[in-house]
């Protein structure tokens, strides 16, 4: 019964849904009063500090921590001594992340840790710990890490996948894709062939991770941190420290941004094993050069393109090779990056082949529609050069070969329902595709594509006895879910927005939810919210039924009470949600609904973006004039948060395809480990990011909501870099188009 | 070692702390006040979400010793609604999903009341540049930029 | 460690003799503070300087202007008497950082931080800015130019401090202008700062210049080469491409994680052109 409605795309009409209701953690997040992940203490707390590896790659002889212990005021020491070992090697690289083994593999690789009663002493603690290292070759480029002689982090650790004789840094081969790549080129007028580059960029989230640990000698723990996903948290921390997961509590706090980089741990663990040594509370709060050394920036990228196509415009083959660093353990999301670089087209032959590769930089984290940005810049660059190349309109090359409903996806599936086709149609019909440009201006597309997740989920919905709704979720409100969640809530019960609360439960509260990511939270807890208001409408019906003395199935809600189905059931006014809970006690008990379920059927997402952007020849500096976000929502349910996304998606990809990098240095250290040279863009270097929110209903919901986090960074790299490209006269294929980078390329003629 | 003895008004309400003399004005706010409404994003004055004004002017609380802030007005995002009632600009950033996560909120409304303290008619471009010191990953800027115009308007046509 | 707050300079310079251990003078705070919480300044004392009234003013003495070293950027921003006079050093501190950081930082420190890439420093060498120096052996003055003598280093002797910035009467028919390169539009370090002050007769042609450029060299340089490009012209385009030339040929940068040594000399001659045009129209030359 619970999913029925999921094939149901016929349009629906809403009153709540697609409005613009105030957010009801509002005022806690403009007064100050919302507690994040560093605003929350308690008694007898202790600070802990981490001590990190000023070495790109070293073996850690030993660590004599006794000077450090003997400190008066320090009340826990630790090394990764104190862990156990792992079975799990996915746990076990976590493990090796949060707290160095034998080897110390990046810059900032924590290597210790110490509680003590205040900062200061905590910091004068981790001076007094000395560390043996040994120092090793180090490499940080993903090519030259593939070198075969290049410097190896892991011995033995490739999979089956990877072909014999590659460097050993080489972690597993996936390849996607169908048809013939030669004979398809040999059908095109031109085959374009290229390689592009892409840097590191940080999630750059504002808030530093920050946790509070309590664990008792007895095996349970508390635990209070900022992520995307306190469940995570718990199944991790747990796995680690040898805990029942049931016995340990995380409280997710209000969350100051993940983008992705929350999505696992790195003080989390530490804090507990400080907590349960020293038999007190531990807090633990990252600076903002520690989140930058050591916690995930994404992949940087190595992607060589073949595409062909005729002089009408139509791709006859494309052909990616994609080799992405991932830091210091196997994972980068080149696997989805493979998936997603030719996904917005319908190609009869195409192919992707993805490398995932280690160096000694900070283990990636989850960015934003992970692997994907980069894999649409080279892709979007190349079908952009040969647009322009052959003088026909990029829009319509792309409108030629977008994939449609029936389209076999390059990575496999068959789509149902999809948004691209509307997306570049508004497009081309939007005003900001015919405004003129000026001198050294130009004008740059590119369309971008994500997956979307579910996902394990669940919500309980209960009825108070005076009639309001709370709802309880089990994932963190990172940008306005709690609004959303109330919002379908309401919406399925027929009652007002304004009488649902939603609250964030800790692990104790909710079976397992999935973490925060993929865009999942809308489409999978909306779902179960959705069936949850469902779960509960049929029991008020039964309560009813009871009450009329009907058969429960005579009785239908509709507009916020009970009713009955027909004639046939008998004459009697609807009984309202709050007359039905006023007199839940005597007609059985409270009143609930509940859900749980591993979502399918998120559905793929789409956007097109357009920029515009003026070039100074002199210096090569870059302004974004204009910019334009279409993207389908599948069902905007609370447009300016939908908006939102769009927008600072479309900003944090400007970001990466100007100025954002990480910058190693020969010795493999970070140069930049701060918000003064790792440059986010700041409010001035920007104009107002326009949005068209379309909405083409996702037959996997209940309402066709889609998810529409990740997507909006999918395009902006290329769009960027085709628009720069306009402007300045010459192909830019490597980011961040720094000015010094793209002066170069203006002087030189050629990129 | 001793501390540092100091007597100060923040958001209007005399208040005696002692710290220690490297703490920041932003160490004493959030760990030895509780006014945790002052965010630490950087600790090197390059996100702003610890901005506080210090008699009228705007500065990063985590660039100012709490020793300096003897004798000074303090002012912080806890000060900003009067009661029950929030400023027009808070009400402006809800109204207009100015937040999303919300971590830079607390900053960009105090630095956005002390600009349009010092100017009541700002233009976009103004309101940029005065507000780019204070980072959001979140939104882009868009709606933030909106909603100080739009509460700028408020209070023009309230005067 | 200690904090001292003396409300006199005579206070301010026994304190600072008297400290054994390593004592910073503190002003805005806004490179101090930075230094101090990332480990790279451990200092034993700190001596504010902002409870010393005299430091907190901005005066007229000499026919010019004289700066306290504790004043702000974003006072001398709202002190229009000032940025009349001198436009290009008024906004070159005010480059420095955001509003908040205009909130605490001064020119003096700027100085003293010693940055090669420094905005106000050319500005103020170009402006022909002086420093005082308060120390052990009483009251100094030393030409800007000469007050940085490497990256952090300055001339100061144990125990001096800069008491204040004194700029001289801007003669008539005189403008100064101040650009640098950053790649955002807020918030980052020049990669290159150039700073024109120029003189012009009743016809137009420029008689006195001076032409400084930061992050080309370890220090800001003064650079009479291009002052001379200048000089004796109407300062028209011939002359504005000799002056980048000169500026480019001064230029001896480094290359590191914020520009190269290629695209630091290039620019260095498109600042100074450009500066060069907005010192001369508020010169009130034409256009």
């Amino acid at each position: 019964m619970a999913l029925d409605s999921k094939t149901d795309t016929k349009p629906q009409t809403f009153k709540v849904i697609g409005t613009r209701p105030l957010r009801p953690d509002g005022i806690d997040k403009v007064t100050g009063r919302a507690r994040f992940g560093a605003d929350m203490s308690a008694p007898g707390m202790l600070v802990g500090l981490v001590l990190r590896s000023p070495h790109a790659h070293a073996r850690i002889r030993s660590i004599d921590t006794s000077a450090a212990e003997a400190l008066t005021g320090v009340h826990a020491v630790v090394t990764r001594a104190d862990f156990g070992p792992l079975r799990d090697e996915g746990t076990a690289d976590v493990l090796d992340n949060c707290m160095a083994g034998d080897k110390a593999l990046y810059d900032g690789h924590a290597v210790a840790a110490v509680a003590a009663t205040s900062g200061k002493v905590a910091r004068q603690a981790l001076k007094l710990i000395k560390v043996d290292y040994q120092p090793l070759p180090h490499v940080t480029d993903v090519d030259a890490a593939m070198a075969p002689d290049a410097p190896a982090l892991h011995e033995g650790r490739a999979d089956e996948t990877v072909p014999a004789g590659m460097s050993g840094n080489v972690m597993a081969r996936h390849e996607f894709g169908h048809g013939d790549i030669d004979a398809g080129l040999s059908q095109a007028d031109r085959v374009l062939e290229r390689t592009y580059r892409t840097e590191a960029t940080h999630q750059g989230y504002i808030e530093p991770h920050a946790c509070l640990a309590t664990m008792n000698s007895d095996g349970q723990a508390d635990l209070w941190c900022c992520t995307q996903g306190h469940y995570m948290v718990r199944n991790t921390c747990a796995a680690i420290l040898g805990l029942e997961q049931g016995q340990l509590r995380v409280t997710a706090s209000e969350i100051g941004g993940g983008f992705g980089g929350k999505t696992t741990v790195f003080l989390e663990p530490v804090a507990l094993k400080l907590s349960q040594k020293s038999g007190r509370p531990v807090k633990m709060v990252m600076s903002r050069a520690e989140v930058l050394r050591a916690t995930g920036p994404t992949a940087s990228s190595s992607i060589d393109v073949r595409i062909g196509m005729t002089r009408d415009g139509r791709i006859t083959a494309g052909f990616a090779e994609l080799r992405y660093q991932g830091g210091a353990y196997p994972g980068s999301p080149v696997d989805m990056g493979s998936m997603s670089a030719f996904a917005p087209y319908d190609l009869e032959n195409v192919r992707t082949v993805g490398f995932d590769v280690v160096t000694n930089r900070p283990k990636q984290a989850a960015y934003r529609a992970p692997g994907a940005p980069m894999a649409a810049f080279a892709v979007e660059s190349a079908i952009d050069e040969l647009a322009r190349g052959f003088g026909l309109d990029p829009l319509e090359v792309r409108l030629k070969n977008a994939a449609r409903e029936g389209t076999r996806a390059s990575y496999g599936p068959t789509y149902p329902a999809i948004g691209l086709e509307a997306t570049l149609r508004t497009a081309k019909d939007h005003p900001h595709w015919s405004a003129p440009l000026g001198p050294n201006q130009g004008r740059g597309v590119a369309c971008g594509f994500w997956f979307n997740f579910g996902g394990d989920t669940c919500v309980s919905l209960n009825i108070t006895p005076d009639g309001t709704v709370t709802l309880s979720e089990g994932n963190p409100d990172i940008g306005g879910s709690r609004a959303s969640m109330s919002m379908m809530a309401a919406e399925e019960l027929g009652i007002p927005y304004d009488r649902v609360r939603t609250v964030i439960a800790d692990t104790g509260s909710l079976g397992q939810n999935e973490v925060t990511d993929g865009s999942r939270v809308t489409f999978a807890v909306g779902l179960a919210t959705i069936e949850a208001a469902r779960a509960a409408k049929r029991e008020m019906c039964k309560r009813a039924a009871q009450v009329w003395g009907i058969d429960e199935d005579a009785v239908i809600w509709e507009d916020g009470a009970a009713r009955p189905a027909g004639p046939n059931a008998g004459q009697h006014p609807p009984m309202s949600l709050a007359e039905i809970a006023a007199i839940a006690s005597n007609t059985g008990g409270p009143i609930a609904g509940h859900f749980e379920v591993n979502a399918e059927g998120a559905g793929v997402s789409f956007a097109t973006h357009m920029v515009d952007t003026e070039v100074d020849p002199d210096t090569g500096a870059v302004k974004i004039l204009r910019y334009t976000v279409f993207q389908d929502a599948g069902k905007a349910v609370h447009p300016s948060y939908v908006e939102g996304q769009f927008q600072g998606g479309a900003v944090q990809g400007i970001g990466w395809a100007l100025n954002e990098a990480y910058i190693y240095g020969e010795d493999g250290i970070l140069q930049n480990p701060g918000f003064l040279d790792y440059r986010i863009p700041v409010a001035s270097d920007l104009p107002m990011i326009d949005t068209v929110i379309l909405e083409i209903p996702n037959p996997g919901h209940p309402y066709g909501v889609r998810g529409v986090g990740e997507t909006s960074i999918v395009p902006p790299l290329a769009a960027v870099a085709n628009s720069v490209s306009d402007a300045a006269g010459v192909r830019m294929t490597s980011l961040p188009m720094s000015p010094p980078k793209l002066l170069a390329a203006i002087q030189s003629g050629t990129s | 070692m001793s501390k540092i003895h100091v007597t100060t008004t923040i958001n209007g309400d005399p208040v005696e702390y002692l710290c220690d003399a490297e703490d920041t004005l932003l160490d004493v706010l959030r760990d030895h006040l509780g006014l945790t409404g002052s965010k630490e994003g950087c600790g090197t004055g390059d996100c702003g979400a610890c901005s506080v004004t210090v008699d009228g002017r705007l500065v990063c609380a985590c660039l100012m010793l709490g020793a300096e802030a003897a004798g000074h007005e303090i002012g912080t995002i806890e000060g900003m609604a009067k009661g029950d009632q929030l400023h027009p600009l808070q009400q402006k950033f809800i109204e207009h999903a100015a937040l999303q996560c919300g971590i830079c909120t607390p900053g960009i409304l105090v630095a956005a009341k002390s600009l349009l303290d010092h100017n009541p008619d700002p233009s976009e471009e103004e309101t940029r540049y005065w507000l780019a010191g204070n980072l959001c990953r979140c939104t882009g800027y868009d709606k933030i930029i909106r909603a100080v115009l739009d509460a700028a308007k408020d209070m023009r046509e309230a005067s | 460690m200690q904090y001292l707050s003396p409300t006199t300079v005579d206070d301010a310079v026994r304190l600072l003799s008297s400290q054994t251990g390593d004592c910073k003078v503190l002003a805005g705070g806004t490179d101090l503070l930075v230094r101090m919480r990332s480990g790279f300044a451990e200092p034993d004392s700190i001596l504010d300087i902002k409870r010393i009234d005299e430091l907190r003013r901005i005066a007229h003495d000499d026919g010019g202007w004289r700066v306290g070293a504790a004043v702000s950027g974003a006072e001398m921003g709202e002190h229009a008497d000032l940025v009349a006079d001198w436009p290009g050093v008024v906004e070159a501190v005010n480059l420095i950082g955001s509003t908040q950081i205009q909130g605490r930082a001064t020119m003096a420190g700027n100085l003293c931080n010693a940055s090669p890439a420094a905005d106000s420093v050319p500005a103020m060498i170009a402006a022909g800015a002086v420093a005082r120096i308060a120390g052990p052996d009483g009251i100094r003055d030393i030409a800007v130019t000469d007050v940085p003598t490497g990256p952090g280093k300055t001339c100061l002797k144990p125990g001096e401090f800069i008491t204040s910035i004194w700029l001289p009467s801007r003669p008539d028919r005189s403008g100064d202008a101040y650009l640098r390169f950053i790649p955002r539009t807020e918030m980052d370090i020049a990669v290159v700062g150039c700073a024109v002050a120029l003189t012009l007769d009743a016809g137009g042609t420029c008689t006195a210049a001076r032409v400084s450029l930061g992050a080309v060299a370890p220090t800001a340089i003064l650079v009479d080469a291009a002052a001379d490009t200048l000089i004796g012209t109407t300062v028209d385009d011939t002359a504005l491409d000799a002056l980048a030339r000169a500026c480019s040929d001064a230029a001896k940068p480094i290359a590191d994680k914020r520009g190269t040594v290629e695209f630091r000399v290039h620019v260095a001659g498109v600042l100074a052109k450009r500066a060069a045009i907005i010192a001369k129209t508020r010169a009130g030359g034409a256009p």
